[in-house]
């Protein structure tokens, strides 16, 4: 028996992948914010806090890469409710997702802020800069140019891992190829299509952040 | 029917690491073989191939693993092709691990400079005798960390193969939690166990890597 190709029932279906994108757009953009905020803190702790305060970032930076993200999913969505913690599908997709980036952009930014030499910090200080301004033009700035395309691709990654949180029934792009999926049977249509989706997203979130680092670290 | 989570229950999610350890392996092995094809492709002297490359990996890494999994779990069969679940998996995953294998690897060969290929051209090796006596076994030494770390990222990405209803780690995770309704401690459980497989990994190609920097 052949197959016939009939994609007409999944574009049939585009203001319901829609609606998908536009939480896998918003789940994305929200972790990669925040995720980055507590990457900047946690990579500032980790290289000039205090033992104690060093060690507690170090432990929840190794706890979050070495797990899967899944099952960080079904450990915040499943698990903490006996805790008494109650998140909808979608809150608990989103702090899983900043806590997972939170992690990973951690350890990125220490590699940056690290590879800062202690001369340049001095040589601020003989400048007679203050703390905040030798953290923010000495250390912050040339750092983030070094790390940028480690950040860069740790974001497409993460835009691709949003995929994941359809599995808590978080309505994203995915849930929503499965939900079509499961009315029109397309099975090889529906992913395809949801593919090629993801794909144009990814080069569209390349070029972009391509984009920000010619204007924040090239034009000057 | 609801019971208690008792030590059998550990014992079990203990015992389905080997199957997330074989689909590991499986994905490695196939992952290196498409990998290398994908490296020598992109460092090849002639631009077609170098760009089919470079396509193969931006597709692949532009695209959610979960997808590949989908397609080769449910959308083959309906195209009317059987596979079982074995030779779909290895295959989503073969795929996804080239692409990353391969930019990797590539980045290994090019870190070697440019004038120890020049150095094999005037020996009088050919190019394939270059890359294998010269260029290779120099940047088999650079890949080992990085290989390493991604094998750490292999691990933690069988995880997805429990949303097909593949029985590893994770599966049984859900399984277990079906059955004593204890998703907090079975979550921890299974979190601790895959940590216990990648911690190691990690701390072992972090070593590698100060090593070799030292070496150099």
């Amino acid at each position: 028996m052949t197959y016939r190709f009939n994609f007409r029932d999944v574009f049939a279906a585009w203001e319901f992948l829609l609606d998908g994108l536009v939480l896998t757009l918003q789940l994305s953009l929200v972790s990669i914010v925040c995720g980055l905020l507590i990457g900047i803190a946690g990579a500032a702790a980790r290289v000039h806090g205090g033992p104690w305060l060093k060690t507690l970032v170090a432990t929840y930076v190794e706890v979050i890469r070495n797990t899967p993200l899944i099952v960080q999913l079904f450990l915040i969505f499943f698990g903490l409710p006996s805790a008494g913690i109650k998140f909808d599908a979608n809150t608990a997709a989103m702090v899983a997702l900043t806590i997972n980036l939170g992690a990973y952009s951690t350890e990125i930014l220490r590699a940056g802020l690290e590879a800062i030499p202690r001369s340049q910090i001095e040589a601020g200080q003989a400048l007679g800069l203050s703390g905040l301004q030798i953290f923010r033009y000495v250390v912050i700035f040339p750092a983030f140019r070094l790390i940028y395309p480690a950040l860069a691709s740790q974001f497409v990654l993460l835009m691709l891992a949003t995929s994941v949180v359809s599995q808590i029934s978080a309505q994203d792009l995915f849930h929503a190829a499965s939900i079509v999926q499961s009315r029109t049977f397309r099975d090889f249509e529906i992913y395809t299509v949801i593919a090629a989706a993801y794909l144009a997203l990814a080069l569209a979130l390349r070029f972009l952040l391509g984009l920000l680092y010619q204007l924040v670290f090239v034009r000057r | 029917m609801i019971r208690e989570l008792a030590l059998i229950d550990v014992l079990y999610l203990i015992a389905a690491m080997r199957w997330t350890l074989a689909l590991t392996a499986i994905a490695f092995l196939g992952g290196a073989f498409f990998g290398l094809f994908i490296a020598l492709l992109r460092i090849a002297p002639f631009a077609p191939a170098r760009w089919l490359g470079a396509a193969y990996v931006n597709a692949v890494q532009g695209t959610p693993l979960l997808a590949w999994l989908f397609v080769f779990f449910f959308g083959l069969s309906i195209v009317g092709v059987t596979v079982s679940p074995w030779i779909a998996a290895a295959a989503a995953y073969s795929i996804y691990a080239g692409a990353f294998l391969g930019e990797i690897w590539r980045g290994c060969l090019q870190a070697i400079p440019q004038t120890q290929w020049e150095a094999g051209a005037s020996l009088g090796l050919s190019f394939s005798a270059q890359l294998r006596y010269i260029i290779v076994p120099q940047a088999f030494r650079l890949a080992i960390p990085p290989t390493v770390g991604f094998l750490v990222q292999l691990i933690k990405n069988t995880s997805l193969a429990a949303v097909v209803g593949f029985i590893e780690l994770t599966r049984e995770g859900q399984l277990t939690t079906a059955t004593t309704f204890r998703p907090f401690t079975v979550y921890l459980i299974v979190a601790a166990l895959y940590f216990a497989l990648c911690f190691p990994l990690t701390q072992v190609s972090r070593r590698l890597e100060r090593r070799l920097h030292v070496a150099r």
